[in-house]
């Protein structure tokens, strides 16, 4: 790997001198014109061939280094007239405002100043920034008198961007420029100015650097026209009117004249700094597209700092779409054939490994274990083609190295976006499979976020050894099955996995011997010995638990109820493992789901993440071959309730409405009573919805009462596998209330929803309620409704993933920073303690039990248990 | 079966045993394990046993040297943020009153908002009044604001003779608690045109233009009907609520340092949601855990789990400089000592050309000035370097 040799220890900033700009200038820039007739850079002009060359196989004028090798060089503007720099305008004018017109010193008195000096100097002493007392000098300073030469000083106004007015006269740039220049240097102190880089008048322009080529490189277009960059069209405006000012200066033009020109120099050039400053209309294109002139090409997201500095676009990565494979490690990612013949990885070539890469050299670069480039010991690159691949292999000495395709066993970095964790980006290893598409096991869904209604994801390929072997060691999937947001797995099974690993171990449930080791088999698990028997559920999942576990907790399934019959729970929901057998309980979302998996948890953190790794794989496998021994399938039908169960909801709902009605009235004959701190109309409101919520509820409760555990949507719904009880009673009995802003829709038409209704209806239809089920189907006004209520939920999403998105990005900003030093402290990169123990007691969240060291009762349980045993 | 708080747990057991196993764990890790110990009476050798394994544990735990606390800690603080509602208005607990909750309510706490969209403080009362009802009643009716209209019977608007009479209802005044002498005070202070005869006031309208005539009664009604009879400075409307054996009251609005001064009102539970406010009555420490706690309970209201600790780091990093600084441009973020770093997040321009007069230096201590140099960052594996022993190499030769 190419060491670090060099580093860059600081960064100096400051101002240009009109020296400077000089000094480091290859050539002044006269002539506004570009190219010649035949199409070659004028010299003196903004394309001088002095400035750096683009065009490869040119050599460049100034430093003879090839194009791509130059980085450019610049030139200068000599301005015939002094320009205010517009990034200055507000900084010049409080410094005016605060200075003395005649004696240049600003206006403050000796202790002020004494008072100034000790707490700028203690602020630079201890690295913090001085910007609060600069301000309060800009205030204090604001005399009418000078307290040094008792000039009366007239108010200097801003006039945005750049025009300074002093009572009612106008500056001109040299008349601001000479005011800069008459500040003692010993005053730079009090206006912010560092004496050691800058000088206030610096801030004037008087003459303005032409960024080389290689910042404005012009584009040939496929018509063979040339299209320059907006800079250089705004330089080629500045020349053209400096021009004009110097001939009409020289010519002795009237003075109207010349400021006009001056004028319209200042203008281009603060376009040129800014085109978005305030109080200037912007400079166009000859489209009417606004000009991105520099202060626009660092800015904001899609400008230099975060998009090119702070985030780069890289080699050697690929994204695709992604599809599942259950039969793959949660470790493992499978990558097209087509991906892994175009990113390599790159090895250098030993004695010892000189067969391995003659022979991908030989595959050349279409075939799979194949190789796309050797580089040389002097660094040339070498691409591999099949015609020449037989004169590079024969060259091949130890030292080369060879860029072979990605292999099974490479170790990449896996993505998708938005990348709001560090479970956003896992190390995973490489199977290379057939088709098109990134293939990843189920369970590493939850902390990508993912799904597979066309989700794409980027996999990105390490290209040194120190950085595979850290993503190995830390980034790798196995390594964040427990979050630090809370202590507890994040990676776990999901939908099918756990129905499946419901329906395996639930009461009653038995496979014969021979379905046993086909799933068993198929699970790639070890065989078991044979019982001569049926075997239950239990049991077989029982194989794949450690043989020292124990464990008590209530399942997903369970029901709450008042009294907790323990070990004879009707449901199977008392999950009991003594020394790695299931006694009792089945297997849900409780156990190893995503989240909340206990068993999973408590495997990960006793037994360590290989075990962990090795539990998901193996039970999820499982889980699904025993849905598959079985068959899972749901449909409309699994909501159906009989006849009579209708009829119930029916009539409750008709009562509700009528006590909607009864309220109603009630209301308008003022007889109700308002609650203590609400309006008439509030309570109404509230108590409306409070009896068409609990009619709601109600029905739901109806209808559950004939859904049993054969019925797959409800196995779905009460193992945590998918969906709820509610999305299943919202199909068969009914939808319930449609809110828009959190209360029922009263909006629409002048004092009603729609105009089906009476003016100032209130009924429970009026506002929304959806008395049908999904089944049954909606009429035209429920429909209507209950799409408002569904817009809103639209729009709030919309909303939310743009705030909650910038405020984690300020979150992120302000806390990067920090990290646990040597010493337990927390500390910014200032040297700040922001904690003197991380978390008041230095644990990990990611390596604790929810937050705690240690679950110490069931280490007293293990430890009784232990002692018991011997 | 939990030991309380305040009951007696020998800590001091423990602590013996922890040093003779020359461990040393947090305070609060030894209260548990004594708490532990006690509930499920540990024989003597049994805790040896036990501070051995949790030492181990202990070990096991602990965060590494140069971890990336801070980016875990906004990614765990950040990342359910996209989970919560946006819906601003919830009831909790109290249907009465409105409360900020979710994303909104969190985005306010980081911002360390001056003005917070619904100040509201749960008031507590000392144990020998918290069970008096009547008591809490009183107090709570002099915290909450009422208006005149509140204690009226009748109130009519007379334009035949320019006139307004009220009459004062003495059984609302009973029910409210107040004191009939200090209401007619309050009024003649406010009010110059007045008659009062006993409980009938009539108000009179002081008309500068005869035009306006009935504009000004009509201005002056609502003037009278409004006027503040009772109540503390910047609080609404109160709730009282018996929470277990005890009243508390719950208002709109928010004045910690007023209330706290009341009779009988304890100072150790009674709160406050506006963490600037705490800040102001009792100091940075309290923010801080105020911040925590309002973090905190937003995040669980919403159903989400996050380690405390990561709130603990934002809230820490919030008022490490003795001061409530928000989490952006104008707080943390825009006083960073790096150029690079400010200049990166936001207002690009205003940095770079400040730091340029200024003449700042950029010193590459942080994260993203190393990245926009190109170079490792000083976190995590990047903050160690290896060195290698002569020896061994001379060795090998």
């Amino acid at each position: 790997m190419k060491g670090i040799l060099k580093k860059v220890s600081q960064i100096n900033f400051g101002l240009m001198s009109p020296e400077n700009i000089r000094k480091m200038s290859v050539t002044k820039i006269v002539t506004p014109d570009t190219y010649d007739e035949d199409g070659y850079p004028i010299e003196g002009g903004l394309m001088d061939p002095r400035l750096g060359v683009i065009d490869p196989g040119l050599r460049c004028r100034s430093c003879g280094s090839k194009g791509g090798d130059c980085q450019g060089h610049f030139g200068h503007i000599n301005l015939a007239r002094p320009v205010i720099h517009v990034g200055f305008a507000d900084t010049i004018h409080k410094i005016l405002r605060s200075t003395c017109k005649e004696c240049g010193k600003v206006l403050l008195t000796e202790s002020e100043k004494l008072d100034y000096k000790n707490r700028i100097e203690l602020r630079l002493e201890n690295g913090v920034t001085i910007t609060p007392v600069i301000k309060e000098i800009y205030n204090v300073a604001r005399r009418d008198k000078c307290p040094h030469c008792e000039t009366e000083q007239e108010d200097v106004k801003i006039d945005k961007p750049v025009s300074i007015v002093e009572g009612n006269y106008k500056l001109t740039a040299s008349e601001v420029r000479e005011r800069l220049e008459n500040i003692p240097e010993d005053d730079y102190m009090y206006i912010g100015v560092n004496p050691e880089v800058a000088r206030p008048e610096w801030m004037v322009l008087t003459v303005l650097p032409v960024p080389p080529v290689t910042v404005r490189p012009s584009i040939t277009l496929e018509t063979g026209e040339r299209s320059e960059d907006d800079l250089t069209h705004k330089l080629v405006d500045i020349l053209r009117i400096n021009q004009r000012l110097k001939e009409n200066m020289e010519a002795g033009a009237p003075q109207l004249i010349v400021e006009d020109l001056w004028e319209l120099l200042q203008y281009h050039v603060t376009t040129y700094f800014d085109n978005e400053a305030s109080g200037v209309p912007p400079a166009r294109h000859r489209s009417g597209r606004p000009l991105k002139t520099l202060a626009q090409r660092l800015k904001g997201k899609e400008g230099r700092f975060r998009s090119n500095l702070s985030g780069k676009r890289v080699n050697f990565s690929a994204r695709t779409v992604i599809s599942p494979d259950p039969n793959i490690s949660i470790n493992e990612v499978g990558v097209p054939e087509m991906i892994a013949r175009e990113v390599t990885v790159p090895i250098r070539v030993t004695e010892w490994n000189m067969e391995k890469m003659k022979e991908y050299i030989m595959n050349g670069p279409n075939k799979h274990p194949g190789a796309n480039y050797v580089i040389r010991p002097d660094a040339r690159k070498i691409r591999v083609y099949d015609e020449t691949k037989d004169a590079i292999v024969e060259k091949l000495e130890p030292g080369f190295v060879v860029e072979r395709h990605l292999i099974d066993g490479d170790v990449v970095l896996f993505n998708r976006q938005p990348s709001l964790h560090r479970m956003s980006m896992m190390a995973h290893e490489v199977k290379v499979l057939p088709y098109k598409t990134f293939r990843l096991n189920l369970c590493v869904c939850p902390p990508y976020n993912a799904d597979f209604d066309g989700d794409e994801m980027n996999m990105h390929i390490f290209q040194t050894e120190e950085s595979r072997a850290e993503a190995k060691s830390l980034m790798r999937v196995q390594e964040h099955i427990l979050s630090p947001r809370f202590g507890g797995p994040i990676i776990g099974g999901i939908h099918d996995h756990i129905s499946g690993a419901y329906l395996l171990t639930r009461l009653g449930s038995e496979f014969s011997e021979e379905d046993v080791f086909q799933m068993v088999k198929r699970a790639r698990m070890p065989l078991p010995k044979s019982k001569g028997r049926d075997w239950t559920g239990k049991e077989i999942f029982s194989l794949l638990l450690p043989k020292d576990l124990n464990m008590v907790y209530k399942a997903e399934i369970c029901r709450k109820c008042d009294e907790c019959l323990k070990q004879e729970c009707k449901n199977d929901a008392y999950v009991v493992i003594e020394n790695g057998e299931l006694k009792t309980g089945a297997i849900d979302e409780k156990a190893y789901g995503a989240f909340s998996g206990k068993i999973l948890d408590s495997i990960v953190k006793e037994y360590g993440t290989d075990a962990a790794r090795q539990f998901l794989d193996s039970s999820t496998k499982l889980a699904i071959y025993g849905i598959m021994k079985r068959g899972f399938t749901t449909s409309t039908a699994d909501e159906e309730i009989p006849q009579e169960a209708k009829d119930r909801i029916e009539e409750l709902l008709e009562n509700a409405e009528r006590k909607v009605e009864n309220l109603i009235a009630a209301y308008h004959n003022e007889e109700l009573e308002a609650l203590p701190g609400r309006s008439l109309r509030e309570t109404l409101e509230m108590k409306v919805m409070q009896v068409l919520g609990e009619s709601r509820d109600k029905s739901g409760e109806i209808a559950e009462s004939y859904f049993g555990m054969d019925n797959h949507a409800v196995i779905m719904a009460l193992t945590g596998a998918r969906g709820s009880m509610l999305n299943l009673t919202q199909i068969a009995a009914c939808v319930g209330q449609q809110s828009v802003r959190g209360g029922r829709i009263e909006r629409g038409y002048s004092k009603r929803t729609l105009p089906h209704f009476h003016e100032g209806e209130l009924g429970a239809k009026a506002s929304g309620f959806v008395h049908s089920s999904y089944k049954k189907g909606l009429d035209p006004i429920e429909f209507f409704f209950h799409a408002m209520g569904g817009r809103e939920g639209l729009v709030d999403t919309a909303i939310r993933t743009a705030q909650s998105g910038y405020m984690q990005r300020r979150l992120v900003n302000a806390l990067q920073d920090l990290n646990v030093k040597a010493d337990g402290t927390v500390r910014d990169n200032r040297g700040i303690v922001v904690q003197t123990r991380y978390g008041e007691d230095g644990i990990d969240p990611a390596k604790s039990d929810y937050g705690k060291v240690a679950d110490i009762d069931r280490m007293i349980d293990e430890m009784r248990i232990k002692s018991k045993a011997k | 079966m939990k030991v309380e708080p305040g009951d007696f747990v020998d800590v001091e057991r423990v602590e013996k045993v922890v040093k003779k196993k020359r461990a040393k764990f947090p305070e609060k890790l030894i209260y548990e394990i004594a708490e532990a110990a006690e509930r499920r009476d540990l024989s003597d050798d049994e805790l040896d046993e036990l501070v051995k394994e949790i030492k181990k544990a202990y070990q096991r735990a602990k965060v590494e040297q140069g971890e990336a606390v801070g980016t875990v800690a906004a990614q765990s603080v950040g990342e359910p943020g996209t989970q919560m509602t946006m819906r601003t208005f919830h009831y909790a607990g109290v249907a009465e009153l409105n409360v900020t909750l979710g994303l909104p309510r969190l985005i306010e706490i980081v911002d360390a908002r001056k003005k917070i969209s619904t100040p509201t403080m749960a008031i507590y009362f000392e144990e020998d009044y918290g069970a008096d009802e009547e008591f809490v009643r009183t107090i709570a009716n002099r915290i909450g604001k009422i208006i005149l209209s509140d204690v009226l019977a009748d109130f009519s608007v007379n334009y035949a003779s320019m006139s307004i009479t009220v009459e004062i209802d003495e059984d609302k005044i009973k029910d409210k608690r107040l004191d009939h002498d200090e209401i007619i005070g309050k009024i003649e202070k406010a009010f110059k045109k007045v008659e009062i005869d006993k409980n009938v006031l009539s108000f009179e309208p002081t008309i500068s233009e005869s035009k306006h005539a009935i504009r000004e009664l009509r201005l002056l009604a609502d003037k009278v009907r409004d006027l503040q009879i009772s109540g503390v400075k910047n609080i609404g409307k109160v709730v009282i609520r018996k929470e277990g054996t005890e009243w508390a009251i719950h208002t709109e609005g928010s004045n910690l340092g007023a209330v706290l001064k009341m009779e009988g009102v304890d100072k150790v539970r009674t709160t406050t949601n506006d963490i600037h406010e705490v800040e102001k009555v009792l100091g940075i420490e309290a923010a801080r855990n105020s911040i925590i706690h309002e973090a905190q309970s937003t995040m669980e209201e919403q159903g989400l789990t996050v380690d405390v600790r990561h709130i603990m780091l934002v809230a820490d990093m919030m008022t490490s400089d003795g001061i409530v600084k928000s989490i952006g441009r104008h707080g943390i973020s825009g006083e960073k000592a790096s150029v690079l770093a400010r200049a990166s997040f936001e207002e690009t321009g205003k940095h770079l050309l400040r730091a340029s007069i200024r003449g700042e230096i950029d010193h590459l201590t942080g994260i993203i000035e190393n990245i926009i140099v190109g170079q490792p960052i000083p976190l995590g594996t990047g903050s160690v370097g290896v060195v290698m022993k002569d020896k061994k190499i001379g060795g090998r030769k």
